[in-house]
Formats: structure tokens, C-alpha cells, sequence
């Protein structure tokens, strides 16, 4: 199984084995990070995530608060108040229960910050080498108010392409934390929750606000090119717009890493309905977590669907392409 | 004796190559009674008359055929003469023969033939005043002129060209109708009463005064977008310096040589040492830019080719570059209208857009270019004509596959230097050069001249080919082609394929592939490779040592990290201060490159002899980060062309791991690193390509001994280097062994297709 790093494997394994292995029980529609369910006439929506992050304490961030953080803002997505959260510790036999407390500790801090309760949970000891130290699983829950209602198909041509602030950090700070690589010091972990950013964005732009996905694992590239293949629709970024910390970008160079590709935990990537997005954009850069909302692209009105292209630098375009696997060059 | 009625059917490159006029004239000489026409791509002759005539005919069709036509096959269909008993032998209109009919079926391959430079008999009424077509930059001919790049369907007639829009004038209709004309049936044929006409954009002035406008502001020392056959071009003065570094700034193509266009050979011989074989070469119809060793103070620009002694030179492809050389009398720059990159621009309103920031002037023309053709890349490897990249005047020329495809075949190609293929039968057509796919355009020119080239021919491919490598983009372009099977092929096996189905070879052969990079059977990295290889399968016999890539690509881009992961993180330890590297570099990349490696991150692990290249490159001070793909590579060889002596090699050894020889460069590096900057580098440089030479031989003696197989092709863009290939070829043969080479398709990824294509029709054949 060479899945882990996000992108076009794992969504094959989802596609090609899991999906298909529910049978009638799978969901229909393109894969979303959260589901919408109605019931008794309001539109439920549930998350939930698994979360193995080696290692466990990184610089702006722990497993813990990134468990918390990372299933409200799967829940945002779908434009959900978050409401209620269930955690489950799976530990390794031996783990220190110092760190166990301050991961729980955490968790506790940033469900509180965000306005969610944690209404349930689970704990299971595993015997040693049967898990890797912690994982933990988080379950979300929220409700949708009427009006937006973006969905990862629902992207039209001339749909403007938002981004609420800078890619690269919580991977390269994580990577450089694992591997002693030294770059932390300068880097930090973008965790946060984002669902009163979509409040304000849903507030503004209501239903033009088309789609909307945090892009973690897999990075920008990934969030982009599910969105262009679920809608089928071109998509065109400025390179010149992508906000990459200059910290980042000496790293990734160095590490041979395209920040595109670079999982983030605190920011969103939006489409928006063109006559809605400045007003959307206003509201994105009126909190803190959408300080440094930019535009960055659109979906054009021609081309291939489901590609994603990047005009460089130089004005060429290239193609944006989701991660396969561990990156192999392709340079022959 | 009564006459006999047969019906020929002749088929290959035998459209616009003057094949029907040929017929015309020998079955008239012959008192023959008949027709000839084109019918999809092939010429269909009707003939009555006696049989020894007949038979003379029949003869003649390949014996005699046109210069510029290639006949593949000759079917005769023989009747007692019936009804039909026609006056006098004619050319008849062409036709489409009814879907599945003809010999080969529906979308038999052939029939559109390249472009081809203008001809001596064209160029001499180009510049005789008393000609009707003095100085018409469209003058053409049965001989000579565009085809490839104006034709829409077949048959290859004017109807279905971009000439369709030019309706002829008297005096050409008159040519084009006369059997004792040179232009009986050209095309293209045109003069400026009826034809295209040159434009200069800016002010919409025509003709001699666009021409004139042209040579003006290149002469100023101005950069001018020229509309060739098939795709614009941008051209500049080649001995002005100022120019020639803003072209390479406007186009973000620091360091690639620029090719250069001089009027004839005896202009290129004042820039350039050439042999006869490159005489015939550059002069030769395909006209093709040729890499030569430039002579030392030629004249030309430092920054035309920096870093390297080969020069690439052409000559005028058209009448229009004829007449801007004859204007300017001085060596031009002469390269792809496009931005690093991208494909070359071939539609007007685009060639505006895209070349807006790079040319000063546009120097157009009213003709459209209906298929994107750049232009070729060849040069001479032991005096024989190796294509490095082919495109116009070569593609989309045919080549044999050497077992028959059951089914209409796709090949699509790799990743970067990119062309596809399609086969049907025993015939591939490859694809022009298309440039790197991660680039958009160029993504989607593949796509366009695929779908192109598919509707010409009337061919619908149900089996594709592709690399194993998930994420080129051909790849996954394969994936989505609505395909009935799909044939994944591994890099360096189409590699070597692609150099025994140019040959021709049958039964099992031993493939050298000394490449960059190519995703191996093991999920690892290959690029150093010995094969034992049918067209079906390959074994893997030997390999080259192997290290990590730091930082993947990065580490392609930036050889001084590859020489960093061989050094510290390679296969083998190498026992050798690495002071004469280290300290030339940051330290902080050295530590966290070191990190990287002894930690795994991004660090891709490769058996590549294109690495090893570029690591050693990077150890002598030759080239720590390369500007263009093969930077390194090609700065080693011409540092290695400046030895005058024969340095012995560098010490070497063979390990064997996992039931593989594997060549342990260990010992090779700690030598060179010992004594760089004590030997000079040139002495060095030659001693490492000496080196691999002996390795080789090595290695492939040891297979041949165990294997019994005696062959050897040598593939993969390793093979470009000219040092290396006849080395390799010369040593060979001194081991008794026999070293074939690329000759008619890229031995780097521009043939990457062609093999694919002959191992799918190997593979599919056998399954039968
Ligand atoms: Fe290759
Ligand atoms: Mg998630
Ligand atoms: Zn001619
Ligand atoms: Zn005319």
C-alpha cells in the first residue's frame, strides 16, 4: 500500500475498493469532506477523520487540537455550524500519560475556542508495536442554515477561486520537525478552525458561494483538481497570487516539494459566484484566519474539464496535477 | 496477344511526391491505356495494355519511383481486358474508397509525406529575374515545397489542403494541368497572382515591402516572428550579441543553444568543422538543424550555444528564408516561436498573443498552418544521420513495426521531449515533437494532432501503450482513452525496443538503456540499465549502482545535489575527501541535503547513468545546476572533446547483487575526486566517458557469454552523446559483439512511442 501521502492514491483506493465495497450502503454524488443528511427536515451534516500525525507535538499545534480543528472544518465545508464532537484515543501500551493528558488538555482548549461540545468518546489500549504512540479518531456533527449550500460539483464556469491565506506551513513544519530538518524554527503549523470564517463568507456571498474544501492532505493541487474532476470544469491559477510564506518557499525548494502539494490544516480554498466574490473576499480578510485571503484564479470558460492549470511566472501554463504517491520525477 | 486489365494498388509515402506524374509519363511511354489516381492515402492505377508492358510498369512503380515517394507495397490485381478499353492513359480525380474496402482496409497508414526544402530548380527561378515567380516566397513544386504541414484529409489534394482557399490563376492552373510541367499535380503550386502573400502585421504591408520591413528591423538588431511551415519561428541576428542575450530573455530560455540558419554550406563551413556526412546532412531535403563542432571564433554570438562547442546549423527550409538570408547575408538565429516551454505558435491571432513580448515585428503570411511541425534536430554519429528530435521534414514519415499490429495501435509517448505514435499493421506513424507535457498547450497540442493524425488516416486506435509511470501525464491520458486493452511498457524496454524495431532485429537481443530516469518493474528508479529483450519481454541483467535523488527533481535540476546523494548516501561508499565539492557549496544545502538523505525525505532512489553524468559533471566544476534538460551531460561530453590525448580510465569493478551485475562506481568516483583540480578537467572528463565504455563492453560481454545473444542496442538519451555512442559501438565490435544505435527515431523519450508501439504489436501478435 503505497496510499499515505494523499492524492491521486488514496483517492483511488476510496473510488476503486472502499466505495464499492459499501454496495447500496455508498454515498451518491462526488466525495465531499462532509456529508449532509436531512433529518426531520434539517439538513445534518457529519465528518469524521482519522488523524496519525508524526509527530504528535509539532510547532503551533498537537494531535489533539488538530483532531478538534481538522473535523470542524470538514464540517465548515458544507457550511455547518459545528455542534457537537466525539473523540476516540487509540494508545500504544507505554505511552507516557503526561503527554496523553496534554494531548487530551488540547483537544479540550480548541473545541472550546471553536463553540463545540465534546458529547462522547472512546479509548483503546493497543499492545505495543500494534499502533504508533496515539492516533485519534474525531467524529462532527452540525446543522446547515438554509442558503449556501456548496458542494465540490456545484462549480461553474467564471466561478472566482478564493484562497483564505498562505499554503505550505503545516507540512513543511511537520516534515522538518520528524526529520531534524531545522526549518520549524521559522515555521509554524497553520491549525485552526475555520467555520466562523465560512459563517462570515456564507453571511456575504450566500448561495454564490459554490464550493469550498480545506486542503490537507495533498495540498492546494489536490483541493483544486477534486473540485475541477467533481464539477467538470477548467480551472486556471495564478501563480504569482499563491501566498507562500517566504519560509516556505526556501524550504521547499531545498526539499524539492511544490507548495501546492504541501498539506495545510488553517486555511480554505473557495469558488465563488464572480458578482459575489469582492463581497465575499471583504468578509474573508474581516477575521483574522481570512487576514490574507487573496483571489487566485478562476474557472475558465474553455479548456480541458477537471484540469487545473497554473500560468507561471514566465506565462506559460502548466499543468497542476494532484500528487501520485510518494512524488517520483518525471524528468527522464 | 490479347491485353490484360490490372489494377495496381501502391501504397507508402506516394502522395505529393509527384508519383501520379511519374505513373502519367512511364505508362504513356509504354503505350499503356489507363488511369492513376490517389484514393484515401494509396495510388490506384488502372492499366490495359500488354502484359509485358504491364510488367514493366509494374517494375518501374518501385524501381523508378519519384526521389521524395517511398513505396511499401505493390498489390496487382490481373483481369482478361474487359469492357473498359480507355483511350490514352490520365490522371483521373482523386477519391475516398468506401470504409473497410482496400487492400489494407479502412485508415491504411501513409500517404501525407513531411515537408520538403525548396528545391534547386525552385531556388534558381527564385533569384532569375526573368522568371514569373522571381522572388515569390511561395514558389513551389512537385519536388519541394510544404505538405505535411497543409494537408486537412486525403487524398493529398489541393481541394483538401490550405492551399483550397487560393484558386489557381491561368497560367498555374495551366502548369498544374500539363503532364510535361514540373508542376504537373504540385499542390501547393502558387504565384503571387494567385497565392499567399507575405503580410507584415504592424501596418498590413504586403509582399516585397513586408519582406523589406522583415530585414530592416532584424538588420537593426531588432527580433522578428516569422511564419514558417510549421509554426512560427523568431528570428535574429546571430552575430549580434545584444540581441541574441534579449531573445534568450524574452523567450526564459537561459542557456539552451539557439539554432542557427545560414544561407548554404559554404556559410556553414565557415562556422562549423563538418564532415561529408554532415554535408549531406544539412543539405539534404529534410533540412534538418544539425549539431556540429563550431570552429573557434566563428563570428557568432557567445551566447548562441554557451557552454557547449556543438552548434546547431540549418539551411533555408523555404523560399522566404532563402530570400531574408540572401537580404542579410549574415548567419540568423533562427528557433521555435514559443515561451520556454510551451509548443511552438502556429495560428495567427495566438502567434500574436503569445509572441507579443518576445518579437518586435511579425513577418506573416495568408497560408494556414494546418499541423504544428518544429523543427528537427539530427546530427552525425560515425558518419550516420541520427535524429535527436524529429519533427518537420521527417515526421510523419512511416516506419516499420516488426510484427503487425492486429489492431490500430496508440503509443503515447512519456513525459517530457514528448511524441505519440499510431500503428496499424506492419506500419507506425510517429508523431511530430511536442515538447514537454506538464505544459498545458503543449498537453494540449498532443491531443489535437493526435486527433488530427487519427481522422487523416481514418484510424481509431483500440489498444494503447503507455509508460508505467503513473504520473505522466500520457499515462494518464492512456487511462482515459476508451481503449479494449491497454499495454503498459516499461521505460527502458520501449527505449531498446525502439532501437531493434528501427533495425529490424528478430529474436532476442541485449538492450544497453543509459537514460535520466524511467519507473522500473520494481518500483525503483532505473536509467543504467542491460536488458535481455524480446519485442514481448525483457530480464534485467545488469544495472548501474544506485543513489538517491535529493529532493527528486530538484535534484535533477541542481547536479551538485546529485553528487551530494552519490557521496553521501549511494549505494556504495565512496572512500575520497569530498573537499573539492562540499566546500564550492552552501553550506546549509549540504547539511540539510545530507539530512535528506540519511532521513529518506523525498529522496527517490535511481540506477541511472544520466546522474551519474550529472554528478560527475558536478564534481569536476563543470555544471552544478543545469539551465536546460541534459545541461550537464552535454557540458561534460565537450569538456571531454577538448582532450587532445587518449587518458587511460578510471579504475571500475562489477558487483553482484541480488543475482544482478551492478557497475560499482565507487571506485571511479573517489579517482576523479582525488585528482579534480590536479588533472585537467578535459583530461578527467574523457577518462570517465572511457571508463563507461569499459563497463560496458563488460558487462555486455559477460551477458552475451551467459546468454548467447550477440546484439546490443544501445538506447536512452545517454545515447545522444555522441563520445559515448561511438565509443560504445567501436568497443562493441572490438569485443566482437555488434552496437546498434537510434538512427531514425530519438534514442531519448522522442522514441519512447515508436517502442511502445512495437512492443504492443508484439505483445497483442502473440496473443493470436
Ligand atoms: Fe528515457
Ligand atoms: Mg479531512
Ligand atoms: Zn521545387
Ligand atoms: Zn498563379
Amino acid at each position: 500500500l503505497g496510499h499515505g501521502a494523499g492524492g491521486q492514491l488514496s483517492a483511488d483506493l476510496v473510488t476503486g475498493l472502499l466505495l464499492p465495497a459499501l454496495g447500496s450502503a455508498a454515498p451518491a454524488g462526488p466525495l465531499e469532506d462532509a456529508a449532509v443528511v436531512p433529518v426531520g427536515g434539517v439538513d445534518v451534516v457529519i465528518s469524521t477523520d482519522a488523524y496519525v500525525v508524526s509527530p504528535l507535538f509539532f510547532p503551533g499545534g498537537d494531535i489533539g487540537c488538530l483532531a478538534v480543528h481538522g473535523t470542524v472544518n470538514d464540517l465548515a465545508m458544507r457550511a455547518a455550524t459545528p455542534v457537537a464532537l466525539a473523540l476516540a484515543y487509540v494508545v500504544e501500551e507505554g505511552f507516557p500519560l503526561a503527554d496523553l493528558r496534554r494531548v487530551a488538555a488540547s483537544a479540550g482548549r480548541a473545541a472550546a475556542a471553536a463553540g463545540v461540545a465534546v458529547v462522547c468518546g472512546d479509548t483503546k489500549v493497543v499492545g505495543r508495536g500494534a499502533a504508533d504512540g496515539l492516533y485519534v479518531v474525531s467524529t462532527g456533527i452540525g446543522h446547515r442554515p438554509p442558503g449556501a449550500a456548496p458542494s465540490a460539483g456545484a462549480v461553474v464556469s467564471g466561478d472566482v477561486v478564493l484562497l483564505s491565506g498562505p499554503i505550505g506551513s503545516h507540512g513543511t513544519a511537520i516534515l522538518s520537525v520528524r526529520e531534524g530538518l531545522g526549518f520549524d524554527a521559522d515555521i509554524a503549523s497553520d491549525t485552526r478552525p475555520l467555520h466562523r470564517l465560512v459563517a462570515a463568507m456564507t453571511a456575504a456571498g450566500g448561495t454564490g458561494v459554490h464550493a469550498l474544501r480545506d486542503p490537507t492532505r495533498g495540498g492546494l493541487a489536490s483541493a483544486l483538481n477534486e473540485i475541477a474532476a467533481a464539477s467538470g470544469v477548467p480551472v486556471e491559477i495564478d501563480e504569482a497570487a499563491l501566498p507562500v510564506p517566504p519560509a516556505v518557499a526556501a524550504a521547499c525548494e531545498i526539499l524539492g516539494l511544490d507548495p501546492a502539494h504541501v498539506a495545510n490544516e488553517g486555511c480554505l480554498v473557495a469558488f465563488v459566484a464572480p458578482e459575489r466574490a469582492d463581497e465575499v473576499l471583504t468578509a474573508m480578510r474581516g477575521l483574522p484566519e481570512g487576514g490574507g485571503a487573496v483571489r487566485i484564479g478562476t474557472v475558465a470558460d474553455h479548456g480541458e474539464p477537471g484540469r487545473v492549470t497554473v500560468r507561471t511566472a514566465v506565462g506559460s501554463r502548466r499543468v497542476l496535477d494532484m500528487l501520485v504517491g510518494e512524488q517520483l520525477p518525471r524528468i527522464c | 496477344m490479347a491485353d490484360e486489365d490490372w489494377s495496381i494498388t501502391v501504397c507508402g509515402t506516394v502522395q505529393g511526391v509527384g508519383y501520379r506524374p511519374f505513373v502519367y509519363r512511364v505508362a504513356n511511354d509504354l503505350g499503356l491505356r489507363g488511369t492513376v489516381r490517389n484514393v484515401d492515402g494509396d495510388v490506384l492505377i488502372r492499366a490495359v495494355g500488354p502484359a509485358g508492358a504491364l510488367r514493366t510498369l509494374t517494375a518501374a512503380l518501385r524501381g523508378q519511383a519519384p526521389a521524395l515517394a517511398d513505396v511499401r507495397q505493390l498489390t496487382v490485381a490481373t483481369t482478361p481486358a474487359g469492357q473498359l478499353t480507355p483511350a490514352g492513359f490520365v490522371v483521373v480525380d482523386s477519391d475516398r474508397r468506401p470504409p473497410g474496402d482496400g487492400p489494407g482496409g479502412e485508415g491504411q497508414l501513409g500517404g501525407v509525406p513531411p515537408d520538403v526544402a525548396t528545391c534547386a530548380d525552385c531556388l534558381r527561378e527564385l533569384f532569375d529575374p526573368a522568371d514569373r515567380r522571381y522572388r515569390y516566397p511561395f514558389i513551389t513544386c512537385t519536388n519541394c515545397g510544404p505538405r505535411a504541414t497543409i494537408a486537412d484529409a486525403l487524398p493529398y489534394d489541393r481541394a483538401r489542403t490550405a492551399m483550397a482557399g487560393f484558386p489557381l490563376c491561368d497560367r498555374c492552373a495551366a502548369e498544374y494541368a500539363d503532364p510535361a510541367d514540373r508542376r504537373f499535380h504540385a499542390e501547393a503550386v502558387a504565384c503571387a497572382d494567385c497565392g499567399p502573400r507575405l503580410v507584415w502585421t504592424a501596418d498590413g504591408r504586403t509582399g516585397e515591402a513586408a519582406l523589406a520591413a522583415a530585414t530592416v528591423m532584424i538588420a537593426d538588431g531588432g527580433i522578428v516572428a516569422v511564419k514558417g511551415l510549421g509554426g512560427y519561428q523568431l528570428v535574429c541576428d546571430a552575430t549580434a550579441p545584444a540581441v541574441v542575450d534579449r531573445l534568450r530573455g524574452r523567450k526564459y530560455r537561459p542557456r539552451k543553444p539557439f539554432a542557427v540558419m545560414v544561407a548554404d554550406l559554404a556559410a556553414a563551413r565557415v562556422l562549423a568543422r563538418l564532415t561529408p556526412a554532415d554535408d549531406e546532412l544539412i543539405a539534404g531535403a529534410a533540412r534538418p538543424v544539425v549539431l556540429v563542432p563550431a570552429r573557434p571564433g566563428n563570428g557568432l554570438a557567445g551566447g548562441v550555444h554557451p557552454g557547449t562547442d556543438q552548434v546547431g546549423l540549418f539551411l533555408p527550409t523555404t523560399p522566404l528564408h532563402h530570400l531574408l538570408l540572401r537580404a542579410l547575408a549574415r548567419p540568423l538565429v533562427v528557433t521555435s516561436g514559443n515561451r520556454a516551454d510551451e509548443p511552438i505558435a502556429t495560428d495567427d491571432a495566438d502567434a500574436r498573443t503569445r509572441l507579443a513580448g518576445i518579437a518586435d515585428g511579425f513577418c506573416a503570411h495568408d497560408r494556414p498552418i494546418r499541423a504544428r511541425y518544429d523543427d528537427s534536430v539530427a546530427r552525425t554519429v560515425a558518419g550516420v544521420a541520427t535524429l535527436v528530435r524529429r519533427a518537420r521534414g521527417y515526421a510523419p514519415d512511416l516506419l516499420e513495426l516488426p510484427a503487425a499490429a492486429p489492431a490500430p495501435i496508440l503509443a503515447v509517448g512519456a513525459q517530457l521531449k514528448h511524441t505519440f505514435t499510431i500503428a496499424r499493421g506492419g506500419r507506425a506513424l510517429v508523431g511530430p515533437h511536442g515538447g514537454s507535457l506538464d505544459d498545458a498547450d503543449a498537453m494540449t497540442a498532443f491531443t489535437d494532432s493526435l486527433a488530427a493524425l487519427c481522422r487523416l488516416h481514418r484510424i481509431e486506435p483500440r489498444v494503447v501503450a503507455h509508460d508505467l509511470h503513473p504520473g505522466y501525464l500520457s499515462t494518464r491520458y492512456a487511462a482515459r482513452w476508451p481503449a479494449l486493452a491497454r499495454v503498459p511498457v516499461q521505460h527502458h524496454h520501449a527505449h531498446v525496443a525502439s532501437c531493434a524495431a528501427e533495425h529490424g532485429l528478430r529474436g532476442p537481443f541485449l538492450g544497453v538503456a543509459y537514460d535520466g530516469l524511467g519507473l522500473g518493474d520494481d518500483g525503483t528508479l532505473w536509467g543504467g540499465e542491460l536488458l535481455l529483450a524480446t519485442y514481448t519481454g525483457h530480464e534485467r541483467l545488469a544495472r548501474f549502482g544506485r543513489a538517491p535523488l535529493p529532493g527528486g527533481e530538484a535534484a535533477v535540476r541542481r547536479p551538485a545535489r546529485m553528487a551530494l546523494g552519490y557521496l553521501t548516501g549511494g549505494e556504495f561508499p565512496v572512500d575520497a575527501d569530498p573537499a573539492p565539492l562540499v566546500d564550492r557549496l552552501d553550506p546549509g544545502e549540504v547539511t540539510v541535503v545530507r539530512r535528506m538523505v540519511d532521513r529518506g525525505v523525498n529522496c527517490p532512489v535511481a540506477s541511472s547513468a544520466g546522474r551519474l553524468f550529472d554528478a560527475v559533471a558536478s564534481m569536476l566544476g563543470v555544471c552544478d545546476d543545469a539551465g536546460y534538460e541534459g545541461e550537464a551531460a552535454v557540458m561534460l561530453e565537450s569538456a571531454a572533446a577538448m582532450c587532445d590525448g587518449r587518458p587511460a580510465s578510471l579504475p571500475w569493478r562489477v558487483a553482484e547483487v541480488d543475482g544482478l551485475w551492478v557497475y560499482d562506481w565507487s571506485p571511479t568516483l573517489s579517482a576523479l575526486l582525488d585528482r579534480a583540480g590536479r588533472a585537467p578537467v578535459a583530461e578527467l572528463a574523457a577518462a570517465f566517458h572511457r571508463t563507461l565504455v569499459e563497463v560496458t563492453v563488460d558487462l555486455c560481454v559477460r551477458a552475451a557469454r551467459r546468454t548467447g545473444v550477440d546484439r546490443v542496442c544501445l538506447s536512452g538519451g545517454c545515447l545522444g552523446n555522441r563520445l559515448l555512442a561511438t565509443g560504445l559501438t567501436a568497443g562493441l565490435a572490438a569485443a566482437g559483439l555488434t552496437g546498434y544505435l537510434n538512427h531514425a527515431v530519438p534514442a531519448g523519450d522522442g522514441g519512447i512511442s515508436y517502442g511502445q508501439a512495437a512492443v504492443a504489436a508484439a505483445r497483442q501478435a502473440a496473443k493470436e
